[in-house]
């Protein structure tokens, strides 16, 4: 015989993205607590909506699976003296096993005797188990806990009722105030309590009071009615899976509403109308076959359709006065220029302690023509970049941005366009932002790239140069976001560029321009800087699974691009397994550490005349020539190196490097670094593992 | 609705119907402030243990808000009816939605939905759990259990309830712009408020006396600092929302850069943090006196002696 078992639980509603991740949460400490009672069952099904959990256990045993196993007390000579008689330990060790010394019996382990009893515990009816499915309960964690009331317990939401059934059987238990029953709520306005007599009528009893408790089924019939909706007005409704997992998590009943807004509004750019309608309304937006904005939306409502009306004329006026804002900021926003609002932007700090957002642009349009000069960018890149750079900032003055802050950028490209700007410029603007996210969206074009990097750039050099160097998780302005995106596109644009590089530019440009550097000095903070950056490519490389000794041996040199960086890393990788591998690492390294000791003057030269032998001859023959063929690719520089381990085995058998004449020391060590400087284009291999 | 409530009907409905719930009726704060969460009945009596039930109306004045009278729903100063309750009454949602029906406004006939808002005044060192309620796609209330203010946990848990009074009338009257909301009979909302709404606006945007207000805020923040030392919460607490509105006329002038706005916030909450402190210490050395079961009362006396 199995029985089924439900388990609801009551809420205030449940914030909507949390409902699905919470059920499930449920699902799974419901079932090992099953499995930790032995308590055998087929499958679960699992329930929700914003205001209950609930999970259904099919054909669960009716009782726990029994326990045979010997039980281990003290050894013979302590169980028994010499006359067989059973000492007290043993009669303590029976009894504690519930049993007497009659059922002990011996057996040997590891040579020495033990008492042992063939203990037996049979398995308890389900129903006298479950009630420790409370601590299932009470053990869940959220994103977000409170309290209420008197209550120190922190849950999602305040708890309103539990069902806790065993078929037709209340399994007593309760938390706080709350007593397990068999009696829910229906829908909080159309529905009645619900005795539900047995666990199986479960979801099926709510449906007459209005609750689809299957979350996947009310999202179908949420999309069935958008469907259906769609047919009869030949429209094409835009159905975002996160804006649909949403709002059916918003509701109980599903009811899909459609309501239009004049068709005036449509003048405002597409973007800002779904903005209002999608983010601020978690509203459907729709479009006609061609993919055309139409003066309608699609919604759905927690009920029937009775009064259908009020509760489409209540939203329509909603999004109404939202648009009514919108336009008029569209309006106003044109009535100034570009010139304008860059003027504007002189009074508005970007960092008090850094300086204005006009002088980050100055700062910005500099490095980013610094930059461009150095990636070799056309003429007509170059000016559309200088272009960009001078005014990229312009939209955040505007009205429209001021009041929809998430379409900064977006804005920018769509006035800019507007005020007669060339789409390159334009798109520049917008996408100077990204990427936005940690895996968001890179610019596409190479002006909004470099843009992009640049401006992100001074963001990281001023903040630091400011003092304001994210901490632990205290990173206010979005700095190590910021650095990720720099690497991303740099290395997406197959740009060759290392952390050190982009801080000599910020350090050139402010040599050379004080002014834009007023309040802060760059220059001392390049190791700081050049670290915060490279920190980054050791995240993405540690994404990609890549060992920790290879990661700190490829970004340890900061002179080092982000590109090569990944390169050395993959290139390490393929050969980890080639039979000459360890021999290469173990002579470079030879090489890395010596030459580490190297404490040089600056304008030192090699010194053939005082080689000794001609091992160091061939060494700086062939370091002579690596350096004249100057390889940059990764693999190149790998092969390069492998080729080299003859020679330096070669060289340290003939050579003393450490000797005891200044001078040849000296000139050897110079030798070493040399060679050095050049394995370093893969990384630090002083840091890697060889087997 | 047959016949549509004037705004100053829909106060007096509310007040009666929260006051049948065990609420004070309680008088609009006379310092000026952003929502009526600052009042002193809401923010200083959820802290500590004391049971306590207000609801009152609270002008509200964000700077930054006002639109010079033009824009139908923005406003320099609205009103929000406010209820606050300790603890937290377990029926608070359906409370509620009773106080709706009362306005003759049946959620059987609207969609009204609580959508999660967790609520967060950095600057008073406040957080709690809950959610705005939609009525057919209009925010017209912020439902909030408090769990900290002034940086203390709160303990029992008091929960917020904001109507705001603009959108909930405009809502009940099916006005457009919140000028034409009756507010008694006869009389509309921008006859009283179109001339304080443009004034207002005007000198927060454009005349007020940067110079001056800084100074005030330096001296308000003194005031206060001192006054807490003095173990004198209400007037100290006062100079708090004095120095909070003098930061947000000269936010509302474009007068804080984005990290001077952190810097003057910061010292905002260091001062609720500290008052919030005092203000539990005080009510200590009163005995907790609104504690009536008597045994909870001495031992909350006694904790951490």
């Amino acid at each position: 015989m199995t029985h089924t078992f439900l388990l609801e639980i009551g809420l205030e509603e449940i914030p909507a993205h949390v409902v699905t991740p919470s059920a499930q949460q449920l699902t799974e400490r419901v079932s090992s607590f099953l499995k930790e009672q032995r308590l055998s069952f087929e499958h679960i099904e699992t329930f929700s909506t914003p205001r209950r959990l609930a999970v259904k256990v099919l054909n669960l045993a009716d009782q726990q699976a029994d326990i045979e196993e010997e039980a281990k007390g003290p050894a013979r000579k302590i169980a028994q003296d010499a006359e067989g008689n059973w000492s007290k330990a043993a009669i303590g060790f029976s009894r504690g096993q519930g049993m007497t010394p009659d059922d002990i019996f011996f057996k040997e382990l590891k040579g020495v005797e033990y008492a042992y009893v063939n203990k037996f515990i049979a398995g308890k009816k389900a129903i006298e188990i479950l009630s420790g499915v409370k601590n299932a309960i009470t053990a869940m964690v959220f994103p977000t806990m409170m309290r209420w009331g008197s209550n120190d317990f922190k849950f999602v939401r305040p708890l309103k009722w539990i069902i806790a059934l065993l078929d037709n059987e209340v399994v007593p238990f309760s938390i706080l105030d709350v007593k397990s029953s068999n009696v829910t709520k229906g829908h909080r306005f159309l529905g009645n309590d619900v005795t539900i007599k047995n666990a199986d009528e479960y979801p099926k009893a709510l449906v007459s009071e209005y609750v689809i408790a299957d979350s996947q089924e009310r999202k179908n019939l949420i999309v069935q009615q958008i469907k259906d909706l769609a047919a009869k007005n030949d429209w094409k409704i835009i159905v975002d899976d996160d804006l649909l997992e949403e709002v059916n998590n918003l509701v109980e009943y599903p009811t899909v509403f459609a309501g239009s807004f004049d068709r005036k509004y449509l003048e405002i750019p597409d973007e800002v109308l779904i903005t209002s309608m999608k983010d601020h309304q978690r509203f459907f937006y729709v479009q006609d076959e061609n993919g055309k904005l139409l003066p309608n939306f699609v919604s759905v409502r927690n009920g029937v359709k009775d009064h259908i009306d009020t509760v489409i004329a209540g939203n329509e006026k909603v999004l109404t006065a939202r648009l009514e804002d919108a336009a008029f900021f569209f309006h106003e926003d044109q009535k100034n220029s570009i010139a304008d609002y860059v003027e504007r932007l002189k009074k508005v700090m970007f960092h008090d302690k850094i300086g204005t957002t006009f002088e980050k642009m100055e700062r910005v349009q500099l490095l980013s023509a610094i930059l461009a000069d150095y990636l070799g960018f056309d003429e007509e890149s170059k000016s559309n970049l200088k272009r960009a750079a001078q005014i990229y900032k312009f939209d955040l003055v505007t009205g429209m941005v001021g009041e929809f802050s998430e379409l900064q950028g977006v804005m920018g490209e769509k006035y800019a366009l507007i005020m007669g700007e060339k789409p390159e410029v334009a798109t520049a603007i917008k996408e100077h932002y990204m990427p936005i996210s940690a895996e968001g969206e890179l610019p596409q074009t190479t002006v909004g790239a470099l843009l992009a990097v640049a401006d992100k750039l001074d963001s990281i050099a001023a903040f630091f140069a400011a003092g304001m160097i994210p901490t632990g998780s205290n990173d206010p302005y979005a700095l190590r976001r910021q650095a990720a995106g720099i690497a991303r596109i740099v290395m997406d644009q197959n740009w060759s560029l290392s952390a050190v590089q982009l801080f000599n530019v910020v350090e050139k440009n402010a040599a050379a321009n004080p002014e834009l550097y007023r309040k802060i000095s760059p220059a001392d903070t390049e190791a700081e800087v050049t670290t915060f950056i490279v920190e980054r490519i050791k995240k993405m490389l540690e994404v990609q699974h890549y060992n920790f000794d290879v990661i700190e041996t490829v970004t340890a040199k900061t002179t080092n691009g982000f590109k090569e960086m990944l390169e050395a890393a993959r290139v390490l990788k393929v050969h980890s397994n080639d039979k000459d591998f360890k021999d290469t690492v173990e002579a470079t390294t030879r090489v890395l550490r010596l030459a580490k000791k190297a404490d040089l003057a600056a304008d030192v030269q090699l010194k053939p005349e005082l080689f000794e032998n001609d091992a160091e001859k061939v060494f700086a023959d062939r370091v002579a020539e690596m350096e004249e063929k100057n390889f940059n690719n990764v693999e190149e520089i790998f092969q390069v190196l492998r080729g080299m381990r003859v020679v330096i085995n070669n060289y340290f058998d003939e050579t003393m490097v450490m000797a005891k004449d200044a001078d040849i020391r000296n000139n050897r060590l110079y030798q070493l670094s040399l060679y050095a400087s050049f394995a370093y284009k893969l990384g630090d291999l002083t840091k890697l593992n060889v087997k | 609705m047959s016949k549509k409530l004037a705004l100053q009907d829909i106060i007096l409905t509310l007040q009666q119907f929260w006051s049948k719930q065990g609420c004070m009726l309680m008088q609009s704060y006379d310092t000026e402030k952003g929502a009526g969460t600052m009042s002193p009945y809401t923010f200083l009596r959820a802290i500590g243990p004391e049971p306590w039930n207000a609801a009152y109306v609270e002008p509200s004045r964000r700077p930054a808000d006002g639109r010079y009278g033009e824009n139908p729903n923005r406003l320099y100063q609205h009103h929000q009816f406010q209820v606050i309750m300790k603890p937290s009454p377990s029926n608070i949602q359906e409370l509620y939605l009773d106080s709706l029906r009362a306005l003759g406004l049946d959620p059987k006939e609207h969609d009204i939905r609580f959508v999660e808002d967790n609520w967060e005044n950095p600057s008073m060192g406040c957080a709690g759990v809950g959610w705005e309620v939609w009525l057919d796609g209009m925010e017209i209330t912020q439902f909030t259990y408090f769990q900290q203010v002034g940086g203390l946990e709160v303990r029992p848990v008091a929960a917020e309830v904001t109507y705001g009074l603009e959108r909930l009338s405009s809502y009940i009257q099916d006005v457009n712009s919140v000028f034409e909301l009756e507010w008694a009979d006869g009389v509309k909302y921008g006859d009283i408020f179109s001339e304080p709404e443009y004034e207002h606006s005007k000198y927060s945007f454009e005349k007020s006396n940067q110079e001056m207000l800084f100074n005030f805020f330096d001296t308000y923040e003194e005031e206060a600092k001192k006054q807490i030392k003095n173990g004198l919460v209400h007037p100290a607490y006062d100079y708090i929302l004095k120095c909070s509105h003098t930061f947000n006329l000269l936010d509302a002038r474009g007068a804080v850069s984005v990290t001077e706005r952190a810097g003057y916030l910061a010292r905002i909450r260091n001062m609720a943090k500290d008052v919030a402190k005092a203000f539990v210490a005080e009510r200590k050395k009163l005995g907790f006196p609104l504690i009536k079961d008597e045994k909870l009362r001495q031992s909350l006396l006694k904790e951490d002696k």
